[in-house]
């Protein structure tokens, strides 16, 4: 018998179980991206805006990150980095993220966020392995709480929403940063993850960098949706709309977000607008597929001079600061490029190292094959004559 | 429904008949009982119990932190539980059944199978996967497969598949206590299959990487695992009774495909000189192939006939009212087995391990 043929039992209404739990108001995001900077005179007034120490540490770390994506252009250009995804233009997304993070909180960054990793205090050389090629991955994830620089897309965000479960179960107050680009914000992971966070309550942030691009896919063929940050609404999770070349603006929103994780308060989806001023990476033709006039229209919008006006007009930059942060980042370059420069002596037996915690008896036998060939190797290299070292062997 | 797998241990006083499914739940209320850091977690594992009811009381014992109904999304359940794992946590998960891991396969071979290899041993991801697998119950359309073959083909997993009562709980302990992920097939025909078995005294099972012989024979080896092994120990006892002439079949179970136990099943060969690999997945790139290749390779001139593979066929697994004609049975093992004859006018046993027996070529 069906619902409707018994007298009485039938509500026109679903019962009240059937609504969501939050009501959408107060998860939508703002209507127009959250600025702080130069905003202080116009609506803010009487505000003595930003923490000024806060302003001339991301305005640092950002003047460092710029050069930081420069240097390691040209390291692609010199045949040392077998790729390079510039984060020109994003810096403040990055740099932000690194710096609202706590020393026991969690980063989850992926293949373009170098940046994140190094402001958050990681060797720049051993971020860059995985784009060197000398190994997939060049640092101690869980000393520094960096997790690997994640290449398929999204897969990233539900390790974050897993981590931030455990550590909340464990009864430790860590958060989970995310960081997703917004073409990753239509793969499925993107939506497992925010739904697990979600109905978890886990302690995760999720920062979409909407750059504009998906390689060359810009947003509206990604998405229809008003917003990357009003998918959260679905989820029951509050979105945030940020101007991501605003650093204190990303920084604020993301410290707020991460301490309310933090505190039990669950998971927030922030959406920081920007733009990605140079091709996907060094591979890549950006001419076939944005105009120039759009370009130059972000540059006028570009996060070092935001940071840099608010500083003056607070007097709080002089020529010496610009001075100092400029050589620090020339500094950081030049190691950069020395140590790039040395070639990376990869154990190729390493290769059978890490497989499991125990060779199987197959990869023992591999493992044996391969020690015999490099022998073989050697043994030929030491009985060429010398003065001819690359006698009969392919140059590398 | 297949027969029992025989348990091998003489039976005593303080046995009892316990189906796989049993077994199980008690592998993971033990894992659960002994170590803080496990987690069960997947679709209706809490109040349910599973579909197959196999962690049926555990949220009631440990809470639903430790035995957790998640979203239904698997991509979800194995991308959080390498996070989990990050974090010092031992994750159990269940898959419904085995076409529905499919939505995480990418999580498995992207990340659960390469963690440790990418950050250099630093990250281990100490998490079982758990998936009912194989066909035999009569399920309608994704509730059948075998896919073994596409874990088998992913370096970083382990892959481990029970065919008896004991093994399931020995081997699913030993898959929760390891410091890799391993991919723990179920071989869901056999959740109901019984024996006599003392869960306060659980069978010596050796660790993950070792195969049995199930049954001693000396004139061919039936390679097989997981839910063809009682269709093999059928065959086997078959083909005794089959005449004056018939064939005493040695049967190996490998337990794991993953790292694969190439020393039992060579010995096995070069003492009978002919071999059958048996499975329910398709043959063509299946497991099978893989095997038979190891054996040509080790023991060729050991060999009186070519290794054999029965398999199902390479197609969609079959809606349930034709998949008696898929799954590999006992006459079609039985089948192999006569073809093992290789025109080499082949009679009855073999003289000798070592022995060149019965007018070979
Ligand atoms: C699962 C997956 N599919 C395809 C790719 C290839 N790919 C690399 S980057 C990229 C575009 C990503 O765009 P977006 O998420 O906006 O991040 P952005 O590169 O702009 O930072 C694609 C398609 C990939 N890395 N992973």
């Amino acid at each position: 018998m069906t619902v409707l043929e018994q007298p009485g039992t039938y509500t026109p209404a679903p019962p009240p179980s059937w609504r969501p739990r939050t009501e959408a108001a107060p998860l939508l995001p703002e209507a127009e991206p959250y600025r702080v900077l130069g905003t202080r005179t116009a609506e803010r007034e009487g505000d003595t805006g930003p923490d000024a120490d806060l302003l001339r540490r991301l305005y640092a770390a950002v003047v460092r990150g710029r050069r930081f994506n420069e240097q390691a252009t040209a390291l692609t250009r010199q045949g040392r980095l077998a790729v390079y995804p510039s984060s020109r233009g994003q810096e403040a997304c990055q740099v932000a993220a690194a710096l609202a993070l706590r020393a026991e909180d969690w980063l989850f960054p992926s293949y373009r966020d170098t940046l994140a990793a190094v402001a958050r205090g990681l060797d720049p050389v051993e971020v860059l392995s995985l784009l060197r090629g000398d190994w997939h991955h060049g640092y101690d994830s869980p000393g520094t709480r960096v997790a690997p620089l994640c290449t398929p897309l999204a897969t990233q965000l539900p390790h974050a929403v897993g981590l931030a479960h455990a550590a909340r179960l464990k009864g430790d107050e860590v958060a989970a940063l995310a960081l997703v680009g917004d073409g990753g914000t239509s793969e499925g992971d993107f939506h497992e993850a925010l739904n697990f966070a979600a109905v978890w309550q886990a302690p995760a942030v999720f920062l979409v960098q909407n750059n504009g691009f998906a390689i060359s896919v810009p947003l509206a063929k990604q998405t229809a949706a008003p917003s990357l940050a009003h998918k959260a609404v679905g989820y029951g999770v509050p979105g945030r709309l940020v101007d991501g070349n605003d650093a204190v603006a990303v920084h604020e929103v993301l410290a707020e977000a991460l301490e309310r994780a933090r505190s039990g308060g669950g998971p927030t989806l922030v959406e920081a607008v920007t733009y990605r001023l140079e091709a996907h990476t060094n591979a890549d033709d950006a001419t076939r597929y944005r105009a120039d006039g759009e370009v130059e229209a972000w540059r006028a919008h570009d996060p070092v001079t935001l940071l840099e006006r608010e500083l003056r007009d607070r007097g709080l930059l002089d020529e010496e600061t610009v001075r100092e942060a400029e050589a620090a980042a020339e500094r950081q370059a030049a190691e950069l490029r020395e140590r790039m420069h040395q070639d990376p002596q990869p154990d190729p037996m390493e290769l059978f190292a890490h497989v499991y915690a125990e060779p199987t008896p197959q990869l023992r036998e591999q493992a044996a094959q391969l020690r015999a060939e490099l022998a073989a190797e050697q043994e030929a290299a030491a009985a060429r004559p010398a003065g001819n070292p690359a006698a009969g062997e392919e140059t590398r | 429904m297949s027969t029992a797998v025989r348990q091998h241990t003489a039976a005593r006083t303080d046995r009892r008949p316990a189906t796989m499914g049993q077994a199980l739940r008690r592998a993971l209320r033990d894992a659960l009982a002994d170590d803080p850091a496990v987690h069960v977690l997947g679709e209706d594992v809490g109040t349910l119990g599973g579909v197959f009811r196999v962690t049926d009381g555990l949220t009631a014992e440990f809470g639903a932190d430790r035995c957790a109904d998640t979203p239904l999304a698997e991509a979800g359940i194995l991308g959080t539980a390498v996070g989990m794992a990050m974090y010092g946590l031992r994750p159990v998960v269940e898959m419904q059944f085995d076409a529905f891991a499919y939505p995480g396969f990418e999580q498995l071979v992207s990340h659960v199978s390469r963690m440790r290899n990418r950050t250099r041993g630093r990250l281990p991801m100490p998490l079982t996967v758990r998936i009912p697998y194989g066909g035999g119950i009569g399920g309608v359309e994704h509730h059948s497969d075998s896919s073994e073959a596409y874990y088998l083909a992913t370096p970083g997993l382990h892959v481990v598949t029970p065919a008896t009562v004991a093994d399931s709980y020995g081997l699913l302990r030993a898959a929760i206590a390891s410091d890799d992920p391993v991919v723990f097939l179920e071989p869901k025909r056999l959740y109901w299959s019984k024996a006599d078995w003392d869960p306060e005294e659980p069978d010596a099972v050796p660790g993950i990487g070792k195969a049995v012989v199930r049954r001693r024979g000396s004139s061919a080896t039936l390679i097989t695992y997981g839910p063809s092994v009682p269709v093999c120990l059928e065959a086997a006892e078959a083909a005794r009774e089959d005449g004056a002439e018939g064939w005493d079949l040695e049967v190996v179970d490998l337990r794991t495909l993953s790292p694969f136990d190439e020393e039992t099943v060579a010995a096995s060969v070069r003492r009978t000189g002919r071999a059958v690999v048996v499975h329910e997945s398709p043959g063509f790139a299946g497991p099978g192939g893989e095997i038979a290749a190891r054996i040509t390779e080790r023991c060729f001139h050991h060999l009186e006939a070519p290794v054999l593979r029965v398999a199902g066929f390479d197609i969609p697994y079959p809606p349930p009212m034709l998949e008696r004609h898929h799954l590999p049975g006992v006459d079609r093992v039985l089948d192999a087995v006569a073809r093992l004859q290789w025109e080499s006018g082949f009679t009855s046993g073999r003289d000798g391990a070592e022995g060149r027996g019965g007018g070979a070529l």
